[in-house]
C-alpha cells in the first residue's frame, strides 16, 4: 500500500463530502416532509389515502434502492418527458425512498403515544388537527428520534450508490482517482474513512439531541 | 340537565349497555357504583361521546347530542372529564396543562387564560406547582391538576371515572376534598367510584349498575342502609 501517491488527489475526494452532504440533507428533509404526510394518511380516516400510503411504503421498501435510482434517472425521459440531471435524480429517488421508511417510523411513534393522551385532549373539546400538533406529535417525536437518526445514517452510507449514475460524490471521486493511478485500494479506503467519520459525527449529534430532549422531561 | 333514554352500547357482539334510562338534574351529584365490567365507564364515556352509543337518546342541556348533526367537540367543551390515570400532558407545565384548552379551543387570550389557570390551581391547592412538569407531582397532585384542567373549560357537567382508584391511600382524601368543594359550588357531577364513604356523604343519588343494566337508583342513605334489589345487596356485602 502506498498512500503517498493519492495525497495530491485527497482534496478532490474530500470535495465529494459536500456533494454527498447536499444529497443527503435535501433528500432527508424532503423525505421527512413526505414521510409526515404519508404517516398522517396511514393513521387517518380516509380509506383511499390509507391504501395509497400503505401501497407506497410497500413498493419502496420492497424493491432495491439502486433500481429506483436507475428508473428515475435513465427512464426520466419516459417518466417526465425530459432527461433530469443525475444530481436531481439522486435527490428525488433518495427522498421518495426514505419517505417510505420515515413514514413507518413516524406512524409507529404516533401510535406508541398513550391512548389516554388522545382521549384527554378529545374530552377537552380539542379539534383533531390541534390535538395532533400540540399533544400527540411532540410526544411521538421523542419516541422516534433514535430511529429517525438511524434512517439518516443509513441514507448517508447508501448515498454511495449514486455513483452508478455518475454523480461525483465521495465514492465516485475515489473510484476516478483509483483508475487514474491504477491503484484502487488506497483511494477506496480513504473514502471508507470519510464515510465512517461522517457516520460517527451523526451518531454523536443524535445522542446529543436525544440527551437534551430527555433533560426537558 | 342530562336525560338518557334507551341507551344501548355494543362492542362488536358484546352488549355492554342495555336500555339505560336516567335523568340528572342541574346541580345534582350522582354516584355510579357496580361490579367491574358492569359498564360504568362505558356509560360515562357515552355521555361525552368518547364512545358512540349504538342506539338511544342522550340530551344534555338543550342539545340532543346523539343526533347525527350534533358536533361532539362542542359537547366535549361543555362536559368536563377526569380519568382514573389523569392523562396530564407530560410535555406541558402544570399551568400549561390547565390553560391549553381555553387557549386552543375557546381562543381565550394568554393573559386571561393564565389568570383563570392560576385561580383554578389555587382552588385545588397547587399554586406553588404552576411551573412544574407533571412528572414532578404525586398522584394526588396530578389528579387535582386534571380536575383544574377540566374546570378551565368552564363546563356545565363534570364526569369522574374512578378518580381515586390509581392513588395511594394517603392521597385519596386530598382529591375527594377537592371534589366535595366542587359539589358545594353546585356543579352537576357524575362520579364512578368505589369510595362508598364518599358516596354516602356527597351523593344526592346513587346509581347501581350490573351487567350493563341500570339496576337501581336510590337516595344514598337508604341505598347503603338497605338496597332494594338483591344484586345490590350482594354487591354491597362484598365491598363494605
Ligand atoms: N373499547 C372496548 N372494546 C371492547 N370491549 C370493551 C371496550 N371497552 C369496554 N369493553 C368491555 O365492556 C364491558 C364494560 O366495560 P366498562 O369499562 O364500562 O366497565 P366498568 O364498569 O367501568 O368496569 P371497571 O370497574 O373495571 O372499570 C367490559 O366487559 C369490557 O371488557
Ligand atoms: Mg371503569
Amino acid at each position: 500500500m502506498n498512500f503517498e501517491q493519492i495525497i495530491p488527489s485527497m482534496p478532490y475526494i474530500l470535495q465529494g463530502i459536500w456533494v454527498t452532504l447536499q444529497i443527503v440533507l435535501i433528500a432527508g428533509l424532503l423525505g421527512f416532509a413526505i414521510g409526515i404526510l404519508l404517516s398522517f394518511f396511514k393513521i387517518g380516516r380516509v380509506p383511499f389515502l390509507r391504501w395509497f400510503a400503505d401501497g407506497y411504503t410497500s413498493i419502496f421498501r420492497g424493491t432495491p434502492l439502486v433500481l429506483q435510482l436507475m428508473i428515475i434517472y435513465y427512464a426520466s425521459p419516459q417518466l417526465f418527458g425530459v432527461q433530469i440531471d443525475a444530481y436531481t435524480a439522486a435527490i428525488l429517488s433518495f427522498a421518495l425512498n426514505s419517505a417510505a421508511y420515515i413514514s413507518e417510523i413516524i406512524r409507529a411513534g404516533i401510535q406508541a403515544v398513550d391512548k389516554g393522551q388522545r382521549e384527554a385532549a378529545m374530552a377537552l373539546g380539542v379539534p383533531y388537527n390541534k390535538m395532533m400538533k400540540d399533544v400527540i406529535l411532540p410526544q411521538g417525536m421523542k419516541n422516534i428520534l433514535p430511529a429517525l437518526m438511524n434512517e439518516f445514517i443509513t441514507l448517508t452510507k447508501e448515498s454511495a450508490i449514486v455513483t452508478v449514475i455518475g454523480v461525483t460524490d465521495i465514492m465516485r471521486r475515489a473510484y476516478i482517482v483509483g483508475s487514474d493511478k491504477f491503484s484502487f485500494l488506497e483511494p477506496l479506503l480513504f473514502a471508507g474513512l470519510i464515510y465512517y467519520l461522517m457516520v460517527l459525527v451523526l451518531t454523536f449529534a443524535g445522542k446529543w439531541v436525544e440527551g437534551r430532549m430527555r433533560r426537558s422531561d | 340537565m342530562i336525560k338518557v333514554e334507551g341507551l344501548y352500547k355494543s362492542f362488536g357482539k358484546l352488549e355492554v349497555l342495555k336500555d339505560i334510562n336516567a335523568e340528572i338534574n342541574e346541580g345534582e351529584v350522582v354516584v355510579v357504583i357496580g361490579p367491574s365490567g358492569s359498564g360504568k365507564s362505558t356509560f360515562l364515556r357515552c355521555l361525552n361521546l368518547l364512545e358512540e352509543p349504538t342506539s338511544g337518546k342522550i340530551v344534555i342541556g338543550k342539545d340532543e347530542v346523539t343526533s347525527k348533526k350534533f358536533n361532539p367537540q362542542k359537547l366535549r367543551s361543555e362536559v368536563g372529564m377526569v380519568f382514573q390515570h389523569f392523562h396530564l400532558f407530560p410535555h406541558m407545565t402544570v399551568l400549561g396543562n390547565v390553560t391549553y384548552a381555553p387557549l386552543k379551543v375557546k381562543g381565550t387570550t394568554k393573559a386571561e387564560a393564565d389568570k383563570l389557570g392560576k385561580e383554578l390551581l389555587a382552588k385545588v391547592g397547587l399554586s406553588d406547582k404552576a411551573n412544574e412538569f407533571p412528572n414532578r407531582l404525586s398522584g394526588g397532585q396530578k389528579q387535582r391538576v386534571a380536575i383544574a384542567r377540566a374546570l378551565a373549560m368552564e363546563p356545565n357537567v363534570m364526569l369522574f371515572d374512578e378518580p381515586t382508584s390509581a392513588l395511594d391511600p394517603e392521597m385519596v382524601k386530598e382529591v375527594l376534598d377537592v371534589m366535595k368543594s366542587l359539589a358545594k359550588t353546585g356543579m352537576t357531577m357524575m362520579i364512578v367510584t368505589h369510595e362508598m364513604g364518599f358516596a354516602r356523604e356527597v351523593a344526592d343519588r346513587v346509581i347501581f349498575m350490573d351487567e350493563g343494566m341500570l339496576v337501581e337508583q336510590a337516595d344514598p342513605i337508604e341505598f347503603f342502609k338497605a338496597p332494594s334489589t338483591e344484586r345490590a345487596q350482594d354487591f354491597l356485602q362484598k365491598v363494605l
